[in-house]
């Protein structure tokens, strides 16, 4: 014990998880301990009956001697390891292949109490003896003790068990091997022999609850000793591939970003989005009444999607994928093609069909397996279970999930009528970057739906209310049509429209009077011009014509006197200078 | 409290007349050189050459030296004496320290009367 508490001074002194970590391949769980079980120490798992204990230890055991070479013990004290072999194959391990290579050793520790008989003392140094032989003969790193405290209903003296527990667990930990040992729960304690007393380095705690008729089973680093862990209860599956814990990256808050865009695939929503769309890997939150057209929006997003050869996972919870199909051909989407292309995937379940965990975990499968850029679930809220918080988890998990890998994520979110529409009711606005909000506005008998950015982090979006028109060419956006300080939309638009066309027309026709009334006092005046112009070109004429019988005259009568110079025989000089 | 539960275990039907022609089987499981185990043999060899002269058969295994055989006769604790034969298999774990209740244990009471 001295010892342990030296370690555990030391540790806390270096105040960082440098502490050795052994892997345990189990999805999840490792990344919720920081790299697994701490190496060459025993770990307890322990919780109710049923709630996974064994497998969790199964699986450890498997995958260390499958994928991390290292061999490893299967101590069990309440099934054999036949039964252990074929539990373990309904999840597709081999386990007698791998004792077959020397990778696993299997012993089973039958305790029959009723044909033991116990005279004078003893201790468990057979125990040590089968375990020592078992591991020396894979050279096991790891140690699986199944429900180790079996033994204390085998054998009546408490004190020696107590002891002879102890120096088991200093045993492992002196010959450095990684050990899973499961514990039953007690009433108050998390063991009921209080096994956590002797093993203090890492505790696992299991549990399976029922709530409203769906079970979930739930996973807790209760403590771990030198290590930073996350701390929270985390979901977690036993599926055909054995143990997933969830989520897988709920810890850090460190997401790659990226400054490239994605369209919605509604060109006109782009254009409220700076031009460009969203930013790729963000998280995108429609909200609407119902029938507002939310999954029309994602629908146009996934055909967009498709349509530039990139995969998008559409989960649906509320209509089957020939469903969507055909619905979302009335406004002109062939989503068909992309099945058969293998661009899109379809996920269709109903959201009772399993726990909000189980639904959490099938997308994180999808997603591995698939690998899309876009994932849209439509819609969340189905989700909503009585515990709002846990779907807030969950939607945080899945949103963290998808943001680390650089998904775009977009979900539909349906709000009540006429109730606060900027307050989702999974509250999980505030986790999402883009916030499309889709509203009807019921005005002159109709309803009309229009569609505003409520947010858009990280870009000027638009601030406008736009109307959204459901056409059978997809969906368009028109431009709010603003007439002094009153939206119109729908009918009353068309209405303001058409009066607002009449007037200009009845513009037109007074414009075109007026210029007739104007041309003709042109013509008028133009006749006044050229009668005026021909009265002053006749004056000219006259001015002119007197002129010329001036100077007629006046040569004529020079003639005359030269003639009668001629007469007179005076000089012509003479008669010039004085004429 | 549990003693006595085992001592009430025996069943009669295995009594006296059995034990008497049939040659018993013993194994005593040991750990190497330890107090328990000395202190198990010499109570043992004591017993049987009291009250089972020439009726049976002692194997002692040193499960250090072949660790492999605890796995057959699901050995946990040490000392243990097991008895195969005649069946039913019967187990006595500790240092035998009461001769009685080994008989009884083993079902040859009688034989030491």
């Amino acid at each position: 014990m001295a010892r342990a508490s030296k370690r555990k001074t030391a540790a806390a002194s270096r105040a960082c998880p440098r502490l050795k970590k052994s892997p345990s391949g189990i999805g999840g769980f490792d990344e919720i301990s920081g790299g697994g079980l701490p190496t060459g120490r025993p770990t307890i798992v322990c919780g109710g009956p049923g709630c996974g204990k064994t497998m969790f230890a199964m699986e450890f055991l498997i995958r260390g001697a499958t994928e991390f070479s290292e061999p490893g013990v299967l101590m069990t004290f309440e099934e054999t390891g036949e039964e252990m072999s074929r539990n373990v194959e309904s999840l597709g391990f081999n386990m007698q292949s791998l004792v077959d290579k020397k990778k696993l050793f299997l012993d089973y520790v039958r305790i029959e109490p009723s044909e033991v008989q116990e005279i004078g003392e003893y201790d468990l140094e057979g125990l040590f003896v089968r375990l020592q032989h078992a591991v020396e003969s894979v050279g096991a790193k790891r140690v699986v003790l199944d429900t180790v405290e079996a033994i204390f209903s085998g054998f009546g003296n408490a004190g020696m068990l107590r002891a002879e527990i102890r120096r088991l667990f200093r045993w492992l930990k002196d010959r450095g091997l990684t050990t899973v040992i499961t514990a039953e729960r007690g009433a108050g304690t998390l063991t009921r022999y209080g096994l956590e007393e002797y093993v203090s380095d890492c505790v696992v705690s299991l549990d399976h609850r029922v709530n409203e008729q769906i079970s979930t089973r739930r996973m807790r680093i209760v403590k771990y000793r030198g290590s930073s862990h996350g701390t929270d209860e985390y979901p977690f599956l036993i599926d055909k591939k054995g143990f997933s814990v969830l989520p897988l990256s709920s810890i850090r808050l460190d997401h790659k970003v990226s400054k490239d865009r994605i369209s919605s695939g509604i060109k006109d929503l782009d254009a409220m989005l700076e031009g460009r769309g969203f930013f790729k890997g963000s998280s995108i939150l429609v909200s609407g009444t119902s029938g507002s057209g939310k999954s029309t929006v994602a629908a146009h997003f996934a055909n967009e999607t498709c349509r530039s050869g990139k995969r998008a996972l559409f989960i649906a919870f509320e209509e089957s994928s020939a469903q969507v199909t055909r619905n979302m051909r009335s406004v002109g989407i062939n989503l068909g093609q992309y099945f058969q292309k293998g661009l899109l995937k379809f996920h269709a379940s109903r959201p009772t069909q399993h726990g909000l965990e189980m639904h959490l975990l099938r997308i994180h499968e999808l997603v591995d397996e698939f690998n899309p850029e876009v994932v849209i679930v439509d819609p969340i809220t189905n989700l909503v279970s009585e515990n709002l918080n846990e779907v807030h988890a969950m939607l945080m998990r899945l949103l963290d999930f998808l943001k680390d890998r650089q998904i775009t994520a977009m979900f539909t979110t349906l709000t009540a009528n006429r109730g606060a529409e900027e307050q989702t009711e999974v509250g999980i606005s505030s986790l999402t970057d883009t916030w499309i909000l889709l509203r009807d506005l019921e005005l002159h008998g109709e309803r009309n739906r229009c569609l505003y950015v409520l947010k858009s982090r990280g870009m000027a979006h638009s601030n406008q209310i736009r109307e959204f028109v459901l056409g059978r060419i997809g969906v368009r956006l028109l431009s709010a049509y603003v007439r002094s300080g009153t939206v119109y939309t729908g009918s009353a638009r068309l209405a303001q429209e058409a009066r607002e066309k009449a007037e200009s027309l009845r513009e037109q026709q007074q414009l075109e009077e007026k210029r007739k009334e104007f041309s003709a006092r042109r013509d008028v005046l133009e006749l006044q011009i050229s009668a005026l112009r021909s009265e002053l070109s006749s004056g000219e004429a006259e001015f002119a014509r007197l002129t010329r019988q001036r100077n007629e005259r006046q040569q004529r009568l020079a003639l005359d006197r030269e003639e009668m110079g001629k007469v007179r025989g005076v000089t012509p000089a003479n008669e010039v200078v004085n004429s | 409290m549990r003693t006595s539960k085992v001592k009430a275990n025996p069943p009669k039907a295995l009594g006296a007349g059995n034990s008497k022609d049939v040659t018993l089987e013993l194994r005593l499981y040991v750990a190497g050189q330890t107090p328990k185990s000395l202190i198990a043999l010499k109570n043992l060899t004591k017993i049987c050459e009291e009250h089972l002269q020439g009726r049976y058969r002692l194997h002692v295994i040193d499960l250090v030296k072949t660790p492999q055989l605890a796995q057959n006769d699901q050995i946990l604790a040490i000392p243990t004496l097991v008895r195969n034969l005649p069946p039913p298999i019967r187990k006595i774990i500790g240092d035998l320290s009461d001769a009685q209740r080994v008989l009884v244990g083993l079902d040859v009471r009688s034989q030491a009367k």
